[in-house]
């Protein structure tokens, strides 16, 4: 089987590729979706606050997937559901398997990476203790919940506060249990503001900032918890126990972009975002596969996916159509101070362009600060002033290619926070 | 009346009971948890020692080099992942070099075949991520790693399908010593057998004390670990030991069969074989030793970590002979290290010890050892291809890290000991063992045991009894 683009992943990223390179005149599209539906992990958010940005109005998560799905059904765009890609190789052939069709090989032209990503569990983080029922991971608990229909505990400790577990520590309470604390270990939330204020400070729900879970306890089930504050080097400080009893903890500790598949077809990888380099264009170190959404790095707010997941789209279609773009005048960007990652890594400076959108985030709480770009001889080429920027939230600047045509080798993003 | 009834269905008990299955005679497995292979068997280290461990002449240098000589042929019977890869003890300095002179005598003396003592420059050529001031090493190249749990499930199958009696959920509670029999009190009921085999772990010295005096005393040790992801599964190649000290044998890294890099065990003295529960302290530890062998091993790439309890007792050996207490008992008793690469010779070796103590055999007509388990990953793409078309449930994909499919999920929940957790699943299929822990495939496994078994989801457990995932419904939410 051919196809000119073949997308894997049926969810926000992939769906908005999809349409993205449909519009763009590519005419020969298959998305490979592991789930009996489309939509991916947006299914089971039910709670609002989705298309802000991109629909200027306020959408539950099926509802925001919803309207892609519909978009894409006034297309020719091939769906396969419930079929499992096992393999991409260089030469960008598909193998996946499916009970309805068996083992395939689909031959495509490029190839859209759109994965997503998977939540960090208690492993990852080596909390001790002993090894009960009641430990879940906060998306897990939010399948049951949202999809299953099921509850998961009556007595709940949060830890983490990524804005997955903000939600789950509302929906649980709305649920009926009772949610005794949110836990983060750094001196900041991992979430998003406004679900500080609406799943946390309006239920009445602690967040112990600087603190985290040292002993889970409990043979059969979890019985309680004891949480330690921890110091600037975020080793647990003794006698600072504090005990909570409890059936339930869920964990919203991370997220880690899915690249098995990518690694596995040798594209390179950043190991500060976890997901492939990319391109201005999205486009990864094998010319004609593109990397956008969760795969590529972790997002706050699906409409930046959506946006995002739209130029590769684009860059997608326009490979089909003939378009390729040389590696030879790139420019780098490079990471300054504060500065955890950017995406893009690299720009074509060949491709034509009106400005570039660079996002990251920052490795620390900054209050008024500029961004500060700057080229290889110290010559600033840009500076973007900010009251506030915190890891929690997705930074972007737009560079116009003026500005970028003036630089000299490599340029460096970098935070100098004002007094 | 049973003939004989094996109490535990660890590794040992499973061995004893796949042993026994070859004669014709009424056999009883009477096992506490909801599944085998709970205790000791599923948090180990996974290792098939070469052997060279143990002194001379014990009971444990014997059996250990007997089963590791059994364990390939056995493993390819019974479809249990096992991969001789050999293993390197690794000196530091003279002292240690000294000791691992005395390891090899012991080797040579046990009958460990292929040893052989290496030059630090040929061991940084084999491991080349090993410690630069690595010395030497010992190298056992019949050292292997195994799948443990896959081994004692596959060894209680074949004698579940050869007639032994299996009975989960059934604790020892006590035991009358009726002269010509023995009866048995259990939380399943009451059995009356001519012979008991004491295979109960940690608890072993329990069993013996419910006919009279303690006969041993038991010193459970505890042994954390850490398992990390299959991308560090490659930082080496071998088992890597540490040269023992008096402490004891040091952490080792090694390959999993499946993949991954296990790191571990420490030793810490606990007051019941229960107490699993792993320690920052001890963690701390295990990650600090471990990387004075393998400086670069990245406990940031950690998926799980477990811990394991040693059957330690005041005797240095093995305990594998009849109750002071009861001429009707068989103690396999304080099977600590190297215990599971002693497995199958221990089988063996307990059905010798029976029939001195009375028991007569016969050979079980049409006895079938054979057991096979598809793993869809690792076939080839016809092969595939093939078992789709013949059963579209190998065609979708349940755990995603592991790449394990419905069909071999269904295929383990109607095999001959019938899997009623989630990590009983595990287990057997493999689902939930990869990166993401079961975050994914855990509610999808939860749904098809329910299917399967016709249960309700509430009642699935994560693993042993009472460890419930689910506890209500949502408002409006699942009614069924």
């Amino acid at each position: 089987m051919k196809y000119d683009l073949v997308i894997i992943g049926g969810g926000p990223a992939g769906l908005s590729a999809a349409n993205a390179a449909w519009e763009d005149g590519c005419r020969s599209i298959c998305i490979v979706e592991r789930d009996r539906e489309l939509g991916g992990i947006l299914n089971q958010c039910i709670h609002n606050g989705f298309g802000l940005h991109f629909f200027k109005e306020e959408l539950t998560g099926p509802e925001y997937a919803g309207r892609f799905v519909e978009m894409l059904k006034n297309t020719g765009v091939d769906v396969r559901l419930d079929a499992m890609v096992l393999d991409v190789t260089p030469e960008k052939e598909v193998h996946i398997v499916s009970s309805a069709s068996g083992y395939e090989v689909l031959e495509a032209k490029a190839v859209v990476l759109a994965m997503g990503c998977r939540e960090r569990t208690r492993g990852a983080i080596a909390i001790p203790g002993t090894r009960p029922a009641g430990v879940f991971t906060a998306g897990t608990a939010q399948r049951y919940l949202n999809i299953e229909g099921y509850m998961v505990g009556k007595r709940v400790v949060i830890l983490g506060s990524g804005d997955i577990g903000l939600i789950m520590a509302r929906r649980m309470t709305l649920e009926g249990a009772k949610v005794l604390a949110c836990v983060e270990v750094m001196p900041y939330s991992g979430g998003l503001t406004r679900n500080i204020v609406q799943c946390l400070n309006d239920f009445d729900i602690p967040l112990y900032l600087s603190h985290t879970i040292t002993d889970i306890q409990g043979n059969e089930r979890v019985e309680r918890v004891v949480v330690s504050e921890v110091g600037p080097d975020r080793r647990p400080i003794p006698g600072t126990e504090m005990v909570f009893d409890c059936d339930t903890v869920l964990l919203s500790v991370g997220l880690i972009p899915e690249n098995e598949l990518s690694r596995a077809a040798g594209i390179e990888m950043d190991a500060r975002t976890n997901g492939p380099v990319v391109f201005e264009n999205m486009e990864t170190s094998i010319p004609g596969v593109f990397a956008c959404g969760n795969v590529l790095h972790v997002h706050d707010l699906v409409d930046f996916v959506t946006a995002e997941s739209a130029r590769a789209g684009k860059a997608a279609a326009a490979y089909c159509a003939g378009v390729s773009l040389k590696n030879e005048n790139v420019l780098d960007i490079k990471n300054g101070n504060l500065v955890g990652y950017t995406v893009p890594q690299h720009i074509h400076m060949d491709a034509e362009f009106k400005a570039v959108d660079v996002f990251f985030r920052v490795r620390a709480i900054c209050h008024q600060s500029k961004i500060v770009v700057k080229d290889e001889n110290g010559t600033q080429i840009a500076a973007f002033s900010r009251e506030h920027l915190a890891p929690g939230e997705m930074e972007n600047i737009k560079l116009p290619r003026v500005l970028l045509d003036k630089a000299v080798g490599s340029i460096t993003v970098s935070i100098e926070e004002e007094k | 009346m049973f003939d004989v009834t094996i109490i535990g269905c660890g590794v040992i008990g499973a061995s004893v009971a796949y042993s026994l299955s070859k004669y014709d005679l009424k056999v009883l497995v009477l096992e506490r948890e909801n599944d085998v292979a709970m205790g000791t068997t599923k948090a180990n280290s996974a290792i098939v020692h070469a052997g060279y461990d143990p002194e001379p002449g014990t009971l444990m240098a014997k059996l250990n080099v007997r089963g590791s000589e059994m364990m390939e042929d056995l493993c390819k019977e019974l479809s249990v992942k096992y991969n001789r890869i050999g293993s390197f003890v690794l000196a530091f300095d003279e002292e240690n070099l000294a000791h691992l002179q005395k390891l090899y005598n012991n080797g040579v003396e046990n009958g460990v075949p292929g040893m052989k003592m290496l030059s630090a420059e040929e061991v940084h050529t084999m491991e080349p991520n090993l410690a630069d001031n690595v010395c030497g090493a010992l190298y056992a190249p019949s050292a292997a790693v195994i799948d443990p749990w896959g081994l004692c499930i596959a060894e209680a199958e074949v004698a579940v399908r050869n007639g032994v009696e299996l009975k989960l959920n059934s604790a020892v509670t006590g035991m009358e010593d009726k002269g010509d029999h023995v009866l048995l009190h259990t939380a399943s009921g009451d059995y009356e057998t001519r012979y008991i085999i004491n295979c109960a772990g940690g608890w072993a010295h329990e069993m013996s004390a419910m006919v009279g005096a303690q006969e041993w005393e038991a010193f459970p040790s505890r042994g954390e670990y850490y398992l990390l992801d299959k991308s560090s599964g490659d930082i080496v190649n071998h088992v890597i030991f540490q040269c023992p000290s008096a402490v004891g044998k040091g952490v080792l890294v090694a390959p999993t069969v499946h993949g991954n890099l296990i790191v571990g065990p420490n030793a810490q003295n606990v007051a019941t074989p229960g107490d699993k529960a792993t320690s920052l302290a001890g963690l701390d530890e295990v990650a600090l030793v471990s990387r004075k062998s393998v400086p670069g091993v990245d406990l940031r790439q950690s998926i799980r970590n477990f811990a394991g309890v040693r059957a330690n007792t005041s005797e240095a050996d093995f305990i594998i002979r009849p109750s002071a207490n009861c001429a009707r008992m068989l103690h396999v008793a304080g099977i600590k290290s190297p215990g599971l690469s002693a497995a199958p010779a221990i089988g063996e070796y307990a059905v010798e010890k029976l029939v001195e103590m009375g028991v007569e055999l016969t050979a079980r007509e049409g006895w079938d050892g054979k057991r096979e388990q598809i793993r869809f990953k690792e076939l080839s793409i016809e092969e595939k291809a093939a078992m789709i078309a013949k059963d579209p449930r190998y065609g979708r994909v349940i755990c995603r890290c592991e790449t394990i499919t419905e069909g071999e999920i269904v295929a383990a929940i109607h095999s001959p000991i019938t899997p009623c957790s989630v990590d009983a699943i595990k287990r057997r299929a493999g689902a939930g063992m990869g990166r993401c822990q079961g975050g994914f495939c855990g509610p999808r496994v939860l749904d098809i045991l329910s299917r399967e078994l016709g249960c309700d989801p509430m009642q699935i457990p994560q693993d042993g009894a009472g460890t419930e995932l689910l506890t209500g419904v949502t408002k409006g939410g699942n009614k069924a």
